[in-house]
């Protein structure tokens, strides 16, 4: 069986002793998003968090597709594309698969990773391409200036939804785990601990991440995500999952529990309610998926309680490594391939 | 009984059958014995998309024609003189191409009440005289074939699925073709299945047998070895030409060859010949779709790969917006197009050459690509280096044109030593290329405009690129508008100013004042159609394009040093047009677009017209 690198993610990536800082990672390009976006959040979280892996700067690659976020590598001094709609999965698995020495980003949005680009983020995640994926997801369409994403809410009014959308959103989490991707996790761009905490497992782990990280857009959907944000309300809905920790939430009597529901699925029941033992413990590692699907679903309806963190972190052999163990194996069995010999093959024969 | 053996110069043998008959195994065998004997040839397999249409259908029918002769030839032939039809709808499909006094070998065992009526025959036309003008060799090739496997412990279905290997014995005893390759063949073939590989041994002796023993066939024929070339031959398709052209670019350039592709049919085989040669370093990619394809090839040459992707129309038209992101970040990449029949879905198994214009225009903005065609199947193994050349000479995206004719033609193919292949390795940048030591990604070769190309992993060269537009130089993003004028322009000053061959012309005795101009696959029939028209006493000159952007800078020169310029495509005149407009040459179309070649006949018959018409 192939021996899989997980937890030794970043183990085929050159490393450095020099001290990298923040300053490092930026490049001389003027940031152009609209004051006051949540992007800006997550690009000082990112270049402060970069530092942090030891990596060399040159083997690092941030590959974007096309929207706000996805001015993103422009702002980074590291190797970047900024490539096309939707098609940052595919353009960075072809980099990925060639160049396991590679730490390799895909910066997405909602628009782009799960309209325009979705086929091309599925079939990443479930071959389990060594990427890390971080899908900024505002809601919302910022650069084509406001139509409704596949991550807005029905009804959502909008210049192309006058008499608001029709469309049941996606939850990505959800979509992710359906993909089978090995690495799913959510946190929010005003949190940046979390944020750090997130992406450092992400970056770990050797195979597809995907972090979907709630990101305001304040041009044109302000306050997505402020319950998330706001002190008041902020504890009461957030669900914060750890591994090995009993899933509980909210404060005081108002305190929280997931347990496993009859249905089969969770459930949110009142802490006071519950023994112990009926407390959903959070196992981020379980080879099956359902209960991470299942935990997906507490934020069904939309925001009542939103669990962010690490879903899902299992180990299996990404795609680039089992594509480089076969040109090993074929190496290795038959040497390596002689042109001449390859072109004499078959039947030939000789005029003289 | 000592039979009579008639010499001959050339033969063109056309097996038909049923999609499920195995007429292009059959094909295949009859030519790699044609190959070691040594004659030239040339072949064209007609196949359904129809994996297994209705069994004895006319939609169902698959053939394969082979042309072999003693001489130097340029087409699978225009019409066979020898029908092997397996079942009814075989003879009645191809009948129409068949000459009088041409031979038809029939299956009778196939020509049932039932079968002659699910095509329309109300009689037995092999038992009418509706066949008087052929000369019939009527052979009940599926009960020859059961009974002479009587002692073998195989189904009778198994049984009967080897007449095809019994015609191909009783077509090689007519022909004198070695045998020991078929049996080699079957033994390999079968290896798992032992019985099966004894009793289709059996069925091709059996048919060698029976052409000795039986009246039907009184003469056999001999067609002596051809004098080519000097040198180590191998008969080679299209498609396997153009995948061993990459493998040796890939060896050539020494970068790691990558291929993104999506199944499509001609071009599918180029993904399975690939795939099977990862100890060249190849890495095979199937994608989730023609645009995961096209974008895991170049962000494989972002990291430093030879990226290829391999299609057919349809699927060029879904990576023009990466084909275009390619043209922009100037990053090499090879696009191949095995055209087929279009628009849409179109005839996926037939031939034309109908994307001439999407390659060079079917993108947004100014998006100035170079476009090479292959003009014989050994020749997109050429085609295939001199596209890697092209690319990462001038870091591009190249698209490479073959078609479903040379795709799944084949031919004899003289094996080139490896040191007569051009090197065309490239230097990635590894120093800073500006005046205070910053990485400049989009400053110039003065000579070629290329770019420089620094792959990430390389200290100090971290840069970013992207499809906005990029200031000079710097490649940083900018909305200038003189800087855009500027690129635009750069872009196509670099595709205009690639080193291409001068266009050469055939024209023996220096005087001819018709040209007839062709691309692509059009070659073997255009100057098969020239050497006829010359034997009959006239003056042609003949020039084939296999770069068609940037033309061959000679090409104005060319076109207007003759009176006339014909121009056969098999598309409504799409190089015709990018002549006249570029040359104001009022060049002579013959267009045809029947998802077949073009017929050596026919094409003789349009060049003596233009030559007679003033």
């Amino acid at each position: 069986m192939t021996d899989t690198l997980n937890g030794k993610g970043l183990a085929l990536i050159p490393r450095t002793d020099a001290k990298q800082t923040l300053k490092d990672f930026k490049s001389d390009q003027e940031v152009r998003w609209c004051p006051g976006c949540g992007d800006y959040a997550i690009l000082a979280a990112v270049q402060s968090f970069l530092p942090e892996l030891g990596l060399k700067r040159e083997n690092i690659v941030f590959v974007s597709g096309i929207g706000c976020s996805s001015r993103f590598p422009y702002y980074l001094n590291t190797y970047g594309f900024h490539s096309i709609h939707g098609r940052a999965p595919a353009i960075a698995t072809g980099l990925a698969a060639s160049r396991p020495d590679l730490s390799v980003w895909v910066i997405t949005g909602d628009g782009d990773a799960l309209s325009i680009g979705g086929n091309h983020l599925i079939h990443a995640l479930r071959r389990n391409v060594n990427l890390n994926i971080l899908l900024f997801n505002n809601r919302i369409y910022g650069l084509t200036k406001g139509q409704y994403s596949p991550t807005s809410e029905i009804g959502k009014i909008t210049k192309s939804t006058p008499m608001g959308s029709l469309d049941k959103p996606f939850n990505p989490i959800s979509l992710a785990l359906g993909a089978e991707a090995g690495f799913v996790a959510r946190t929010i761009d005003s949190d940046r601990k979390h944020l750090q905490g997130v992406l450092r497992q992400a970056a770990e782990h050797r195979g597809a991440s995907l972090v979907e990280i709630y990101q305001n857009c304040n041009i044109f959907n302000d306050g997505a995500f402020d319950t998330l944000k706001d002190p008041g309300t902020r504890d009461e809905i957030t669900v914060r999952l750890e591994h090995g920790q009993p899933i509980v939430f909210g404060t005081g009597d108002n305190e929280r529990a997931v347990r496993l529901s009859p249905t089969g699925g969770v459930e949110v029941v009142r802490r006071a309610e519950v023994s112990d033992g009926e407390i959903l413990v959070h196992d981020a590692h379980n080879p099956d998926p359902s209960l991470a699907f299942a935990l997906s679903r507490l934020d069904e309806p939309a925001f009542e309680h939103v669990p962010i963190g690490v879903f899902r972190s299992i180990d299996r052999p990404s795609y680039d490594q089992l594509l480089n163990e076969q040109v090993q194996a074929a190496t290795t069995d038959k040497g390596t391939g002689s042109l001449a010999d390859l072109l004499h093959g078959g039947d030939t024969w000789t005029i003289g | 009984m000592t039979k009579q053996v008639q010499q001959l110069d050339r033969v063109i043998i056309r097996f038909a059958g049923d999609s499920g008959d195995g007429m292009q195994l059959t094909g295949d065998r009859f030519t790699a014995e044609t190959a070691q004997f040594g004659n030239d040839l040339s072949t064209l397999p007609n196949f359904p998309a129809e994996i297994r249409a209705p069994a004895g259908t006319l939609p169902g029918v698959s053939s394969f024609q082979l042309h072999f002769a003693d001489h130097d030839i340029l087409t699978p032939g225009d019409a066979p003189n020898v029908l092997v039809a397996m079942n009814p709808a075989a003879l009645k499909a191809n009948l129409g191409d068949l000459p009088k006094g041409a031979d038809i070998i029939a299956n009778t065992d196939e020509f049932t009440k039932r079968n002659l009526a699910k095509v329309g025959y109300d009689g037995n036309p092999l038992e009418d005289d509706s066949l008087a003008e052929w000369r019939l060799h009527a052979v009940p090739l599926t009960s020859l074939t059961v009974k002479s496997l009587e002692g073998y412990d195989i189904s009778k279905k198994d049984a009967e699925r080897a007449k095809n290997m019994f015609a191909l014995g009783l077509l090689s005893w007519l022909y004198h073709r070695p045998t020991e390759g078929t049996i080699q063949f079957l033994e390999a073939k079968f290896a798992k299945k032992p019985e099966i590989a004894k009793a289709n041994i059996a069925a091709f002796q059996a048919g060698w047998n029976y052409g000795e023993t039986t009246e039907s066939f009184s003469v056999s024929y001999e067609i002596k070895p051809a004098t080519l070339r000097p040198g180590t031959y191998r008969n080679i398709s299209g498609n396997q030409a153009l995948a061993y052209g990459l493998i040796a670019a890939s060896v050539q350039s020494k970068l790691p060859l990558f291929l993104g592709s999506y199944p499509i049919t001609p071009a599918s085989d180029i993904l399975h010949e690939l795939s099977k040669h990862k100890r060249f370093g190849i890495r095979t990619f199937q994608a989730e779709d023609e645009i995961a394809g096209v974008g895991a090839a170049l962000g494989a040459a972002f990291g430093g790969s030879l990226g290829v992707t391999t299609t057919s129309g349809p699927g060029v038209a879904l990576k023009a917006e990466t084909v275009g992101l390619a043209v922009t970040t100037e990053l090499p990449l090879i696009v191949v197009d095995v055209q087929r029949a279009g628009p849409s879905t179109g005839m996926p198994t037939k031939t034309e050459q109908t994307d001439l214009l999407m390659a060079m225009y079917g993108r947004n903005g100014e998006s100035p690509v170079p476009v090479l065609a292959a003009a014989t199947p050994s020749d997109c193994f050429t085609m295939a280096i001199e596209a890697a050349r092209i690319a990462l000479q001038y870091r591009t995206p190249v698209m490479l044109l073959s078609d479903g004719y040379l795709a799944n033609g084949s031919e004899p193919w003289r094996i080139p030593d490896i040191d007569e292949l051009p090197d065309i390795s490239v230097l990635f940048t590894t120093e800073p290329n500006g005046d205070d030591g910053t990485y400049l990604p989009f400053k110039r070769d003065p000579e070629t405009l290329a770019r420089p190309w620094a792959v990430p992993g390389t200290a100090g060269l971290e840069h970013r690129i992207g499809g906005i537009e990029k200031a000079d130089g710097t490649g940083n993003i900018s909305y200038d508008p003189d800087n855009h004028d500027k690129m635009v322009r750069l872009r196509q000053a670099k595709i205009d100013g690639i080193d291409v061959p001068d266009l050469t012309v055939d024209d023996p005795d220096g005087d001819a004042r018709v040209l007839v101009l062709g691309w692509g696959s059009t070659y073997g029939p255009i100057a098969a159609a020239a050497r006829r028209v010359r034997a009959a006493g006239h003056k042609v000159a003949q020039a084939h394009l296999r770069h068609l952007n940037p033309l061959p800078a000679n090409t104005g020169e060319v076109l207007r040093s003759y009176d006339k310029v014909l121009l056969p495509e098999i598309n409504l005149g799409q190089l015709a047009m990018l002549l006249r407009a570029r040359f104001l040459v009022d060049v002579i179309s013959y267009n045809r677009v029947r998802g077949l070649p073009f017929k050596a006949a026919e094409l003789a018959a349009v060049i003596q017209d233009v030559i007679e018409s003033d």
